[in-house]
């Protein structure tokens, strides 16, 4: 979990909900955002463009926060060994 | 005054089978249609299940050119027509004809023809689209086709709300009979909404199922995909008596509410009011429900947001109703859906027999109502609701009675 990581995942939230990123932190919970069911969809889209991966179903009830969000793409992208660059 | 109206034909395209007999065994046997998606590649597909219509061959159904004019949901639906024009018997005169109303639903029309054709301007830069794109891709096709192939003269149209688009539609078709607008309605959807585009705007919606369809089970993972179409025809009770046509049932009641609420959450209370406004036109206590086919998708939130709205409709009869999803077998066939499932439950009422939720395993504790799990329950129920509530918050629910 890297600080650059960090960055770009708050500004995929922050860019998706349109919220200033200095409203969103690494400790924001979506429900504290105002972030529903289908921002959540929204913003997963947002990050599988930004990392380049594909975020499996089955890891997508578990994501509720912006660090429980890195904490899922750290792990994608560890196992597909890419360096969650984003596509050219 | 206003007519009574009954249903005097039923015809299915489905997963379930071509024809109206088949859907119903299956439903009765708790046979789900449910399998892996063939017509198309899924394997970039996160998601790989669907209920689909198999061996579809257009030209079993249509001769020479005429397949090349109609989107697959649009031959579901003149398929359906034709069942249940010949299943009630009806014998065209140029004034029925005149008399006689078409009301189809549909939620993306030919969506699969603009995804085939959008693939050789995209992708194989051919320049050009077919000029039979418009008349495949326009929702109002299947209304269309059915008059032009049974030369009907009436009002016809199409009515589009997402998974409600059915029920709205045979409500609308229902009132136009009841209230002497038209002598004879052909009501119902069709829906073929398995191209790849489609597909993958559902997949990243993320309520589709990997597995199945398990309505109102704790382990439910969403919903699953289906395709077809299903029309019935509608007649003032009188003029059904009259010519000795066979009464399905009858429909007594439609309620419809918006939820303004949001695009893919429903609230309960925009459902149940709906629900109270079938009742109410049906003149109904929540008493006299004896079934409810639920509109059930088994995604997360659908299922305890009927359960709410049942109870907030029906207050402490809710937990003596019996209810089932038969989505859990024909799919959510989306546009199609309310009318598959109001054939499920006229025959449900005439047969004395309620299909079960297929794929049922334990109950979730939030969706506290009587689940028909798997097996068909065999009662003689008088009245019945079948819901629809769709994404975009738009609900209508359909009041049945037995023909008895």
């Amino acid at each position: 979990m890297t600080d650059e990581m960090i960055g770009r995942v708050i500004s995929c939230v922050a860019k998706t909900q349109k919220l200033p990123p200095e409203t969103v932190t690494i400790d924001s919970k979506f429900e504290e955002l105002g972030i529903d069911s289908l921002d959540g969809v929204n913003i997963l889209y947002a990050l599988e463009t930004e990392f380049s991966v594909s975020i499996p179903d089955e890891g997508v009830l578990g994501i509720k926060s912006v660090r429980e969000a890195v904490e899922q793409l750290d792990k994608l992208i560890a196992a597909t060994g890419t360096n969650g660059a984003a596509k050219a | 005054m206003e007519r009574r109206v009954v249903v005097t034909g039923i015809g299915v395209v489905s997963a379930l089978g071509k024809n109206a007999r088949d859907f119903w065994e299956a439903l009765v046997k708790g046979r789900s249609g449910i399998g892996p998606i063939r017509q198309l590649d899924v394997t970039t597909m996160r998601f790989k299940n669907g209920a689909e219509v198999s061996d579809w061959n257009p030209q079993e159904h249509f001769e020479g050119k005429k397949p090349d004019f109609m989107d697959r949901f649009t031959q579901f639906g003149v398929v359906a027509a034709r069942e249940a024009v010949k299943d009630a018997g009806i014998e065209w005169n140029p004034t029925l004809r005149e008399r006689t109303g078409i009301v189809m639903g549909t939620c993306m029309g030919g969506m699969g023809s603009i995804d085939l054709g959008f693939q050789d301007l995209y992708l194989a830069n051919k320049g050009r689209l077919s000029p039979l794109t418009v008349a495949r891709v326009m929702a109002n096709a299947g209304a269309s086709n059915i008059s032009i192939e049974m030369g009907v003269t009436g009002p016809a149209f199409a009515v589009s709300t997402a998974c409600s688009s059915s029920n709205h539609a045979i409500g609308q078709a229902f009132r136009m009979v009841r209230s002497g607008d038209v002598e004879m309605a052909l009501a119902g959807g069709s829906e073929a909404p398995l191209n790849f585009g489609h597909l993958k705007a559902w997949e990243a919606l993320r309520v589709v199922a990997h597995d199945t369809c398990r309505p109102f089970s704790a382990d439910r993972q969403g919903m699953i995909l289906g395709e077809g179409g299903a029309v019935l025809v509608l007649e003032p009770r009188e003029a059904a008596i009259a010519r000795g046509a066979k009464i399905y049932g009858e429909i007594i009641g439609f309620g419809m509410s918006s939820d303004a609420h949001h695009l893919t959450q429903s609230a309960s209370e925009g459902a149940a009011r709906a629900i109270q406004g079938a009742l109410r036109d049906a003149g109904l206590a929540p008493e006299q429900i004896g079934y409810i086919n639920a509109h059930g998708t088994a995604t997360l939130l659908n299922d305890p947001m009927e359960a709410a709205a049942i109870r907030l409709s029906l207050g402490k009869h809710a937990e003596c109703v019996p209810v089932s999803s038969t989505k859990s077998m024909h799919g959510h066939a989306l546009g199609a859906a309310g009318a598959l499932e109001a054939i499920a439950t006229v025959l449900s009422l005439k047969n004395c027999m309620l299909p079960p939720t297929a794929n049922f395993t334990t109950l979730d504790p939030k969706c506290e109502i009587d689940v028909i799990a798997n097996t068909a329950r065999q009662k003689d129920v008088e009245y019945a609701l079948s819901n629809s509530f769709a994404f975009g918050g738009l609900n209508a629910v359909l009041a049945f009675r037995a023909p008895r």
